[in-house]
């Protein structure tokens, strides 16, 4: 399943974000950052207080020399800590679509800063980010480890097919100005995380649908703020 | 150009107000763009963010105006600021009648907010709405942002409507409400599941399209339960075949490929639904044949679809023609020049090897370019393949590579994951407990915080009990070489907190056990470690104090985990002491130590308090009473807990008949409610006033009720029926929580049983690992002799032992694991140099073995050491050998085989007379009536000069291995000339990492 689009410019700026499933890391950088969060790291250093303080009296003197699994309280660890810490500042910047900025800016390091010979699949954090470049942009789909990568390249390359196909000769401006078309477009291609349409042609007709009704729309638009006009004349 | 390009189409653009844009927008993204700095930009953000704020709530802005607004807002938060405050207004643009306002919200809202935010309730209603409009473009926007928006409590208000427009006419609707359905299985899979067969009757839908969505929710569902989906398996093997004989519109092709994306989520279900099942693989064939066949390995999709075949292959119930056709195109993924195809060639290798090891030697080069390959994630690739194929006799080489790795990287997440990879195959296939230490050191050096600390506890262990042997001077031997490594290692700064405890720990254990080392030499070192350990943890508080969030905490959380460390060192510094004082001999208290003990009793925290004084305290004890308290080299012994206390049964028994009130556990005190005390609660009805939220439960066995009744009538045992149940309690029903009482006894249990790991250890026959190979050498010797059946027979035992050696980790007898560690060893040679050489290099290890190990225990009998059902002629050659030559010399057996008249000449062999052997040699070919074994039987001179030849070649070729091309044709050149074939032109380190 697809967790999540990116779509980066070649100096970082995010172009499209679209998150499909909220229960990533997403889950958790909210959660320490909230008050709920706070409240649970003090409930964790209770608990870990209340250990040390009881057991290590009773367990650690009982045998002089061994220590046995039992006397072994699992201790915060720093990297722990630094962890939650960052978390709760890192939760307080939330980005789009509520995408933290480190997750974008980490992303961004790492894709961008690869080489055009590589192979276009980075590992992170237990998923795999597929990308593609084209242009000066950086398509890039984040997926389960035991996705199939090659087809999510080609689902890449399906969108910019179809962004091609829609805007006549796709370029980074047109997605610049019209990021809601291309999330139309998006929404038509993926659906909560999967391929919903793998035809060209049924995408196509669909937004060419929608298109017609906004035309529509705004033609009556603007024919009744003709008609007003002529009226006030 | 490109600018002029640019340029065209901004100032298209601007007239035609760009679909519908308005200049101020244009100008925003322009001026972001040509933003110098990110200050600038979050300056020209925040203004636009106030202009929208000011604008949004003005009631007189028209509703097309509010739409670019909208939008305007998307892009903001895009780029990362904050607009919160305009999400409601998103949320009253879906109300809006009109359809293009409507999208438009809803695809902001979308982009907003989740399932989870406070906002959703308002949308609902307008789904729900939406969901029943006869417009169908309505309903597809409500169905995308339903897809996003409803979780699992809006669920039940629209589900009726989305299962309803299953049947809608429209396609795309259709399409859109199986994708729904789908993500609220994904959500909440028990308020969908009577839905389920739904599913079943869109696959039958006209549109290819619908079928195609169908098949996301049904791999999940297969996932999930594979064997109630059988019945569907012919069905889903029809409509492949019908794809790929292109039956479909050909609006679904796709660069020339039909339906590339049906088939591969079909070839994804067929691999679940014939995983394990014969019959069920059996209908695949064909198909998957099929597309073999047809497959095109020249574009992209071409490669998806050939490496999903490849991973339904190895799901699917192996057949060798099917394996054949997937080992083919792996080895053309392999091949390939671009990195893309080489990682999936690596993936689907390490697939197919758990089918049949074998694939995987005729790769070892492209494996070894791609494990030295530039490329990270293809490397990461690798190594997540030599994880899958170690075994005892590579597993140095690989971790060793592992580590080398590790320690270069900074990615936190996977730095953690390979470090437990070496953890797991160093725990599992380590060669020696020595190498166990030095490997364990390493990974604690480097990744000490990421490994679980349990890790550390086996290794204590491991140090404390040693081999589980009687053998004492061994285990001694392997202290002081632990000791030894550790007083190396202790002075280096930043070492991991976990390390450093186990290093305080050996050196207070076994720091003066052999005498080399002085008391106050190793007590200076633990000083110092304790005094910096303490100032940089406290540096590292101050810097944290300057993060003002919950301080107060993080102060208690850090003082724990820094303090702990210390309290290691001095009780290692206790320990020595005591030791010394025990010994009879006079210690002198350093002035580091004593400093450091002055400062630990005003420590703030109690447990460092007490340790110091103790030891203040033990140094006043005269030496009976040291060791007493102290027993020398008491780490071993079992700790017995009375978790009862019924030692206090007297005190207690005693407090009742002076009147005292019997003691009621609070589980059982009225009026206290916890949810993990609900089953005694149960029992006690009565006395529980309070409400109780659960459905009624079956009645427990009746043996809890009546040690409850027990303790009410003998209060003296109160305490040993209640803290029993409470204890097991934890164990089957983890999640709950539980009185605090029982907590630590249940977190005891827990961890107690953790320990199965050190079995390993403990196992005497791991250590001697030479004898092992020599005798199943020996086999392949005699499986060689035997001419050309020899080959086929060692690879069929060998698949049976690999099946066996999966399971490894759990039980299977040490016999076994020799058996395959020591078959992969022969075959890997064999696969280096092919065809002619096969018989050549099962030689080579008896050669290389015998050198070293001259008298090696007496094999085991035959029929133990092939499992399952060897082939005949293996047995027969192997028994008499082994009941007629007991002494377990391979040659001396094979001198038996040979028979009376020809034997002692040929095979007194020493590498260095072969050639003068070999007159000798044609004398028996000639003679000799049996020239079955004695072919056999000669090959061995024969092929241990030409052996020592490759293996010259071998190291040449290996020293110079080097990236240019001339490197490569000279490597080529001495490779034909010492008889390897090219493709094993870096044999040592092959043999080191495949046999």
């Amino acid at each position: 399943m697809i967790n999540f689009v990116l779509l980066i410019s070649r100096q970082g700026k995010v172009r499209l974000t679209k998150w499909y499933s909220p229960y990533t890391q997403k889950e958790r950088t909210k959660r320490l950052g909230t008050k709920e969060g706070e409240k649970d790291i003090y409930r964790m250093a209770r608990i870990r207080e209340r250990k040390t303080r009881d057991i290590n009296p009773n367990q650690m003197y009982q045998g002089w020399g061994r220590p046995t699994p039992d006397a072994f309280v699992r201790r915060i660890q720093e990297t722990e800590i630094e962890e939650a810490l960052k978390r709760m500042k890192s939760g307080k910047a939330m980005g789009p679509d509520g995408i933290p900025i480190e997750v974008i800016r980490e992303l961004s390091g790492l894709i961008l800063t690869r080489g055009p010979k590589l192979c276009n699949f980075v590992e992170w954090r237990g998923y795999k980010v597929v990308y593609r470049r084209y242009a000066s942009l950086y398509f890039c789909m984040c997926v389960d480890a035991d996705d199939n990568e090659l087809e999510i390249l080609e689902i890449i390359h399906h969108f910019v097919e179809i962004l091609d196909r829609y805007f006549g000769s796709v370029c980074e401006l047109d997605l610049i100005f019209n990021f809601h078309k291309a999330y139309y477009i998006l929404d038509e291609i993926l659906i909560a995380g999967e391929l919903q349409e793998s035809s060209k042609k049924n995408v196509a007709r669909l937004i060419a649908a929608q298109d017609s009704l906004v035309e529509a729309a705004k033609e009556e638009a603007s024919s009744i703020s003709n008609i007003i006009a002529q009226a006030t004349k | 150009m490109e600018q002029l390009r640019t340029i065209g189409r901004e100032l298209a653009m601007g007239s035609q107000g760009g679909w519908g844009q308005s200049k101020e927008f244009l100008d925003l993204v322009k001026s972001i763009g040509e933003a110098r700095s990110k200050a600038e930009e979050d300056r020209i953000i925040a203004r636009e963010l106030e202009h929208l704020k000011r604008r949004l709530a003005d009631p007189d802005v028209p509703r097309r105006k509010m739409k670019e607004l909208l939008l305007r807002l998307v892009y903001a938060e895009m780029l990362g600021h904050d607009a919160s405050f305009g999400h409601i207004h998103a949320v009253k643009m879906t109300h809006d009648e009109s359809l293009p306002l409507k999208r438009t919200g809803y695809l902001a809202v979308a982009l907003f907010i989740d399932e989870r935010h406070d906002l959703v309730i308002l949308v609902v209603n307008t789904i729900q709405k939406d969901l029943r409009s006869d417009n169908y473009l309505v309903v597809c926007a409500a169905l995308t942002a339903a897809c996003r928006l409803i979780g699992e409590e809006a669920m039940p208000a629209v589900l009726p409507q989305v299962v309803e427009l299953l049947a809608h006419p429209k396609e795309a609707v259709r399409k859109k409400a199986v994708m729904a359905l789908h993500r609220f299985y994904q959500r909440s899979p028990s308020s969908v599941s009577h839905l389920v067969s739904n599913f079943r009757k869109r696959l039958c839908d006209n549109d290819p399209g619908v079928m195609g969505a169908t098949l996301c929710p049904l791999y999940d569902l297969i996932l999930e339960d594979p064997s109630s989906y059988k019945d569907l398996v012919v069905s889903f093997v029809n409509i492949l075949k019908q794809v790929a004989e292109r039956r479909l519109p050909t609006s679904y092709d796709y660069h020339q490929m039909p339906a590339p994306f049906i088939q591969i989520k079909l070839l994804k279900i067929l691999a679940v639904l014939g995983s394990g099942d014969k019959q069920a693989s059996g209908h695949m064939y064909t198909v998957l044949g099929d597309i073999f066949r047809k497959g095109d390995t020249t574009s992209n999709i071409g490669n998806a679809i050939l490496y999903e075949c490849i991973c339904c292959i190895s799901s699917i119930f192996p057949n060798p023609k099917m394996l054949e056709a997937a080992a083919e195109t792996t080895s053309k993924f392999l091949k390939s020049d671009s990195h893309n195809l080489k990682y999936m060639g690596i993936d689907a290798l390490g697939r197919l090897i758990k089918i049949n090891p074998d694939i995987a030697e005729e790769h070892q080069l492209a494996v070894i370019d791609c494990l030295e390959d530039p490329d990270d994630t293809l490397k990461r690739k690798t190594f997540e393949l030599l994880y899958k194929m170690t075994k005892s006799t590579n597993v140095e080489v690989i971790v060793d590579r592992m580590i080398e790795y590790m320690i270069n990287i900074t990615d936190h997440h996977y730095k953690t994951e390979i470090a437990s990879r070496c953890v797991e195959l160093a725990e599992q296939f380590a060669p020696s407990n020595q190498w166990f230490i030095q490997t364990m050191n390493k990974v604690f050096e480097h990744a000490g915080d990421l490994v679980n600390i349990k890790v550390a506890h086996n290794l204590m262990r491991l140090i404390a009990e040693g081999f589980g042997e009687d053998d004492e001077g061994a285990d001694s031997q392997l202290r002081s070489s632990a000791v030894d490594s550790y007083l190396r290692i202790v002075g280096e700064p930043k070492l991991p907190s976990s390390f450093l405890q186990i290093i305080c720990w050996v050196l207070g254990e076994y720091g003066t056990a052999d005498g080399r080392y002085s008391a106050s030499y190793i007590i200076g070192k633990l000083c110092d470690v304790a005094e910096a350990h303490l100032t940089d943890d406290t540096v590292k508080v101050c810097s944290h104090i300057l993060a003002p969030i919950s301080f107060v905490t993080y102060f208690g959380l850090f003082l724990s985990c820094v303090l702990y460390t210390e309290a290691y060192a001095i009780s290692a510094i206790l320990k020595i002491i005591a030791f010394e004082i025990a010994r009879g001999r006079k210690i002198d208290m350093l002035p580091e130590c004593q400093t450091l003990v002055d400062e630990l009793s005003a420590s703030h925290s109690t447990d460092l308090q007490q340790r110091a004084y103790e030891l203040q305290a033990l140094l006043g004890l005269d030496k009976h009473a040291v060791e007493s308290v102290m027993p020398s080299d008491a780490s071993c012994e079992d700790i017995e807990v009375d978790r009862n206390l019924s030692f206090l049964n007297g005190f207690v028994q005693q407090a009742l008949e002076s009147g005292a009130s019997p003691y009621i556990p609070e589980s059982e005190r009225s009026g206290v409610i916890s949810v993990g005390s609900y089953r005694s609660q149960e029992q006690h009805e009565t006395s529980a006033h309070a409400l109780r939220f659960e459905a009624y439960e079956l009645p427990k066995a009746s043996l809890p009720v009546a040690t409850a009744q027990a303790s009410m009538s003998m209060p003296t045992t109160d305490l040993v029926p209640v803290s029993e149940p409470g204890y097991y309690k934890e164990d089957h029903q983890t999640s709950r929580s539980q009185p605090s009482g029982d907590s630590l006894s249940g977190e005891f249990g827990v961890k107690l049983r953790l320990d199965g790991v050190q079995k390993k250890w403990g196992r005497p026959t791991y250590s001697s690992s030479t004898p092992s190979s020599s005798t199943s050498s020996q086999q392949a010797t005699n499986g060689g002799s035997h001419s050309d059946g020899g080959g086929s027979t060692s690879s069929h035992t060998r698949e049976s032992s690999y099946g066996s050696k999966r399971q490894q980790g759990t039980e299977v007898s040490a016999e076994k694991q020799k058996l395959a560690a020591s078959l992969f060893g022969s075959s890997a040679a064999k696969a280096d140099r092919k065809a002619q050489a096969s018989r050549k290099t099962a030689k080579e290890s008896p050669l290389s073995e015998k050198a070293t190990v001259t008298n090696a225990t007496p094999p085991p009998i035959k029929e133990q050491l092939t499992p399952a059902a060897p082939p005949p002629d293996l047995l027969d050659l192997g028994e008499p050998v082994s009941s007629s030559a007991p002494s377990a010399d391979p040659f001396s057996q094979l001198e038996g085989l040979l028979g009376p008249a020809s034997a002692t000449p040929v095979v007194s062999e020493t590498p260095a007379t072969v050639s003068s052997q070999t007159p000798d040699l044609m004398s028996i070919f000639s003679d000799d009536v049996q020239t079955g074994p004695s072919s056999g039987s000669t090959e061995p001179t024969l092929g241990d000069s030409s052996l020592k030849n490759s293996q010259k070649g071998a190291t040449a070729v290996a020293s110079k291995k080097g990236p240019s091309l001339q490197d490569a044709l000279q490597k080529d050149a001495t490779a034909r000339q010492v008889g390897v074939t090219p493709t094993g032109n870096n044999p040592n380190l092959f043999k080191d990492l495949l046999g």
